[in-house]
């Protein structure tokens, strides 16, 4: 078959559905293993060796003495744990007591099953040796009594202290080169070392000698699951004989040396990926990246020599899919957990964009990889498309099909915004075709870039607390400044200017923490094997987490902001403009939680112009919202090197943020969920999708790294070709007016109500959450409520 | 300055003519059709309703009322007609809009600034502004000023039109209508009168006229089970179709959707017993049409 020349193949085959069903029907559970090594190796090595150094040697040590695990039917091969959904612990960054085991075990959603063993290892030998040590004690014992305030009361999270820095995703340099040409790039830099006039020689001597050792780790570890291949081999029947060996081939071969075919680089990948994210626990995992891309050479050259066939690609590619699913995201407590409920450890893929001329970047594999996703109807890895007006209409359109579907996947993304908000940010306009989104809906220079996320933070809170003068309601306690009585306020302006003082003081506790934690990883956790493959961490001899990157991001990533707008609006309205309510009133009533005021609710529910609704009365409130928090946060910068910037966006923090407020001007009652990223509140946008866009789009998203909209679609309004067309226009309008981002829940609440009455029906629902799906019985009540509300966009 | 009587605004209207649009329903409709789904725009002036399921019972409606319409019963807010002048205060103050008036008197001016903006999606999906009621055409001075003023901006412009207007009108709107989505409910005047409280003659002279003008026009017919469904009906519609030299026709099933609105709006609903005609009645149809040389297309 010539290149371009598609058949859709639909359907998994029988292989791909066995590989599948055993993973989706995987119990989590938690694995002791990685921590016993952890903790073997720094007993051994500690003190003895620098700290990159030991960092590489327990990674080594982990990749030599792991066990190895080679599943019934698959193709491609490696797990983090010693089975399938078997997930280990990173004691070093956060080591659980007993009681966190316990709840991870027994807890209802996002459960780890552990046994009394595992808990007797941990008393004994884990939590003896890490307590006081892993990274969560050090940033607990670093951090003010403000900082502590404000992280209790829910102004923010701290995306660092269970799980590492990483964010960020692989470029094409893994399919060009293998780990011994890798190991050959460091010996150039080691050997141009000026250990006289270059002061910081031992440091980077040090650095380079940790990736040198991190790349034979990988190498041991492939090396192992080729020994075991072999050892299958011996006595398994034909056809698994065969495959056995061809799979030991592949181990032999990469990541040792660069793929030579597309199904060593599907391989090459993977242990690239399971490299990064057992050296630690980075969030976000490691993503591919535009795969797409990066197959196509391999996948052009063996269709053409007819040495591959379009089915045979799809099945490397579906088998390499589920290996993604088999890897759960590093189990979570406390709020960590709250504001990242998952199983998903989001490693997301690219699909479409340009290429680094500028060019269309669809290609045949971009297709087959959406037929791969509306095969899978898997939770990991997450895909996304990205559209720019370079890119074919039948592309999206070919997405729309998919998304019709209802898993959310893929959502959709706009290339020619994205390279513009990484040239904004001072990246070349080819590392910036290079990008692309990550995690959510991130914005990065792939395998060049390390863009942090440092946690959440929740400016419904600041408001509350600034109509409070400096106090918390919920606790009493004041943890932020006097700025006055707003009883006193005598316009919009004399709140807008307390608030920004409240803001601005809180975002200052926040970066203090983040520079503080930002220095204890450069300094305690190196990652030399995630250094390996990011530019320039090799040529600049510096770690990931030193700076070593060719740029360096960290953004702090806002959550309510539909909810506030909606907020001020209010207060600007009753308050200040029509008077029809005193400020006093308006407190009473928030106070009360609207019980006995439900008058005052409905008025501020119905009678508000609201965010979402393409009316400048409330939409100029979110465009003056976010100069305030741009003004702040953009530009400022970090120990390393780094500058911070701002997203918008929640992952599930919205519903965290929401149980730790009082009720709110915009009608909201106590403890309900905010609004996430730039959507509106739900239920508030009552003009349908086009209104909502142009609301979104007023907010100059070129200026954020990254800002979430999501639309919940009915069935019937995306039904036969023209609904598809109709789709394809919309996201084409949004994109056209710098939208960053949108994605669809295409689902009928009613399915989604009986879905919470008979969850057993709808074990394989997967719907949108934030930037990314998951099985809406995985889902909180909280959670799986705030979907329902979120407002259906109905046919006309 | 020309006013309007606009029942709602529709955006992202996606079955109402090419592409995405916005559809404008205009109040009042010289027809009465038996199973009209929006009932809310067969009268000509403003209407008050009062929607029981979202009243929270606070009666601030009545304490608004400026002529003492109001009153709290039994089963809730009672209007009285006689008194009611239609002003809308009670809407105006209710915190749940269980009150509601419906139909809003708007200049040319203010509707061209709400629909403009949804102007990138009509030029992204090669969509416009869709004009529907009610009749539309039967404001034919505020229609006319409208159409115009869209096609000042460039937007394609589309009718949605019973036909049962003068034919002057017809005549002043057809060089600013991009397409006429053109009613044909039945060819027996008798019939027609029965069900429509009108004779077709003018609806069918109408179309002849716009035809033979060359408007584009597409057909549509909303599909009554036993009043104009038969075969042989369906054929006629065709056969006057095609030799009007059109091509495309519209089948819209029937559906009962509305009834809750008809209970609102105190008025009595006369098809209830009548059931949604299914795919398998209507693909014959189709078939029949089809055979005809027509692009047939079922909903819209």
């Amino acid at each position: 078959m010539m290149i371009g020349e598609s058949t859709t193949l639909r359907g998994m085959n029988d292989r791909i559905k066995q590989q599948r069903q055993a993973s989706v029907s995987a119990i989590p559970t938690l694995s002791i293993e990685r921590a016993v090594l952890e903790t073997e190796a720094y007993k051994m090595y500690e003190g003895k060796v620098s700290i990159p150094v030991l960092r590489a040697l327990t990674f080594k040590h982990i990749c030599e003495n792991k066990e190895i695990c080679i599943n019934d039917y698959e193709l491609i091969v490696g797990e983090r744990g010693p089975r399938p959904h078997a997930a280990p612990t990173y004691p070093e960054l956060c080591c659980h007591t007993i009681e966190d085991f316990k709840v991870l075990d027994e807890r209802d959603k996002i459960f780890f099953k552990n046994d009394e063993e595992t808990r007797r290892i941990q008393e004994k030998v884990i939590i003896p040796y890490w307590r006081g040590r892993a990274i969560r004690d050090h940033i607990m014992a670093q951090m003010t009594p403000e900082w502590k305030d404000c992280y209790e009361a829910g102004i923010y999270t701290e995306f660092m202290e269970q799980r590492s820095p990483g964010h960020t995703v692989a470029d094409g340099k893994i399919y060009k080169k293998g780990l011994l040409d890798f190991k050959a790039d460091i010996k150039a830099v080691m050997d141009t070392i000026d250990y006289v006039h270059d002061l910081k020689a031992y440091d980077k001597a040090e650095e380079l000698k940790a990736m040198d050792i991190a790349c034979d780790a990988v190498m041991i570890w492939a090396k192992r699951y080729a020994e075991k291949a072999r050892e299958m081999a011996e006595t398994a029947p034909e056809p698994r004989k065969s495959e056995l060996i061809k799979i030991a081939e592949n181990c032999e071969w990469v990541p040792a040396h660069a793929p030579r075919t597309f199904y060593e680089a599907l391989q090459m990948y993977f242990f690239i990926h399971l490299g990064v994210i057992t050296e630690l626990n980075t969030w976000d995992a490691y993503c591919p990246g535009k795969l797409d891309q990066h197959l196509y050479p391999f996948y052009k050259k063996e269709i053409e020599a007819g040495t591959l066939t379009r089915e045979q690609a799809k099945e490397y590619l579906e088998s390499w899919w589920v290996k993604f699913n088999n890897q759960p995201a590093p189990p979570k407590v406390g709020i960590t957990l709250k504001e990242s409920a998952t199983y998903t450890d989001f490693c997301n893929i690219n699909i479409g964009g340009v290429k680094p001329d500028g060019t269309d970047g669809v290609n045949d594999v971009s297709y087959l990889l959406l037929e791969v996703i509306e095969d899978m109807r898997i939770l990991q890895p997450s895909t996304n498309v990205q559209i720019s007006a370079k890119n074919p209409d039948k592309f999206l359109i070919e997405a729309g099909r998919v998304i019709r579907e209802g898993m959310g996947f893929p959502s959709v993304f706009n290339t020619d915004a994205i390279i513009k908000e990484l040239m904004r940010q001072g990246k070349s306009l080819e590392d910036a075709r290079q990008g692309g989104t990550s995690g959510c809906v991130e914005v990065g220079a792939f395998g060049k870039e390390a863009y942090i996320l440092t946690g959440y933070f929740n400016t419904v809170k600041v408001l509350e607390i600034t109509l409070h003068n400096g106090v918390d309601p919920m606790t009493g306690k004041k943890i932020g400044l006097e700025t006055g009585d707003p009883r006193d306020f005598k316009s919009m302006d004399d709140l807008m200017a307390a608030f920004e003082k409240q803001i601005a003081y809180f975002i200052d506790v926040d970066i203090r923490g983040n520079n503080v934690i930002e220095v204890l990883y450069a300094e305690k956790m190196p990652a030399p094997f995630l250094s390996v493959i990011t530019d320039d961490c090799i040529k600049e001899a510096k770690d990931y987490n030193c700076g070593g990157a060719r740029y360096n991001s960290r953004y702090i990533q806002f959550v309510g902001l539909g909810s506030i707008t909606d907020c001020f609006s209010s207060i600007k309205k009753h308050v200040f403009d029509d008077k029809t309510m005193t400020m006093d009133h308006m407190l009473q009533v928030l106070d009360a939680d609207f019980n006995g005021f439900e008058k005052e609710r409905q008025i501020f529910l119905n009678k508000t112009p609201k965010y979402g609704n393409d009316d400048d009365a409330a939409d100029d409130l979110i465009m003056g919202m976010f100069e305030i928090i741009y003004k702040l946060v953009n530009g400022r910068p970090t120990p390393i090197g780094g500058t911070y910037r701002v997203e918008m966006l929640p992952t599930t923090c919205h519903v965290y943020f929401g149980s730790v407020l009082g009720a709110t001007p915009d009608g909201r009652k106590a403890g309900v969920a905010l609004s996430e990223g730039i959507s509106p509140v739900q239920g508030a946008d009552k003009k349908g999708p086009t209104a909502v866009i142009k609301s979104a789009a007023k907010l100059d998203q070129l200026r954020t790294g990254g800002a979430l909209l999501n639309q919940k679609l009915t069935p019937s309004i995306l039904k036969g070709e023209e609904g598809l067309e109709h789709l394809k226009d919309l996201i084409r309008a949004y994109f056209r007016m710098d939208g960053h981002h949108i994605q669809f829940n295409v689902v009928d609440s009613n399915i989604l109500r009986d879905a919470q009455k008979v969850p057993e029906n709808y074990n394989d629902l997967i719907v949108r959450v934030a930037g990314y799906s998951d099985y809406f019985n995985n889902l909180t009540e909280e959670l799986q409520n705030e979907i329902i509300l979120r407002t259906e966009q109905t046919c006309f | 300055m020309t006013t309007g009587l606009i029942s709602n605004i529709q955006n992202y209207s996606i079955h109402d003519g090419p592409g995405i649009r916005t559809t404008v329903f205009m109040k009042g409709c010289p027809l009465l059709c038996a199973w009209c789904h929006n009932p809310e725009t067969q009268v000509f002036t403003p209407e008050i309703v009062w929607y029981k399921d979202k009243c929270m019972g606070c009666l601030t409606c009545i304490e608004a009322c400026p002529k003492d319409a109001l009153t709290a019963g039994k089963n809730g807010i009672k209007l009285d007609m006689e008194k009611c002048d239609r002003c809308g205060k009670c809407a105006e103050v209710c915190p749940t809009l269980a009150m509601e008036r419906l139909g809003k008197e708007m200049t040319v001016e203010q509707l061209m600034k709400e629909v403009k903006k949804d102007e990138p999606f009509y030029e992204e999906s090669h969509g416009g502004v869709t004009l529907s009621g009610g009749e539309p055409l039967s404001q034919d001075a505020f229609a006319l000023e409208f159409l115009k003023a869209c096609k000042e901006r460039g937007y394609h412009t589309t009718v949605d039109t019973s036909g049962f207007v003068p034919q002057r009108v017809m005549e002043q709107v057809l060089p600013y209508v991009d397409l006429f989505l053109y009613d044909v409910k039945h060819l027996d005047n008798d019939q027609h009168e029965k069900y429509m409280r009108a004779p077709n003659e003018p609806i069918l002279r109408n179309l002849r006229w716009l035809a033979e003008h060359h408007a584009n026009i597409w057909i549509r017919v909303p599909l009554i089970p036993s009043v104009n469904d038969d075969p042989d009906h369906i054929r006629r519609v065709g056969e006057l179709t095609r030799e009007l030299g059109l091509k495309e026709i519209y089948l819209l099933p029937y559906h009962k959707m509305a009834q809750a609105k008809y209970k609102r709006l105190r008025l009595p609903y006369t098809l209830g017993f009548l059931e949604d005609p299914t795919e398998e009645e209507i693909a014959p149809l189709a078939d029949i049409l089809r055979k005809q040389g027509l692009n047939v297309h079922i909903g819209g």
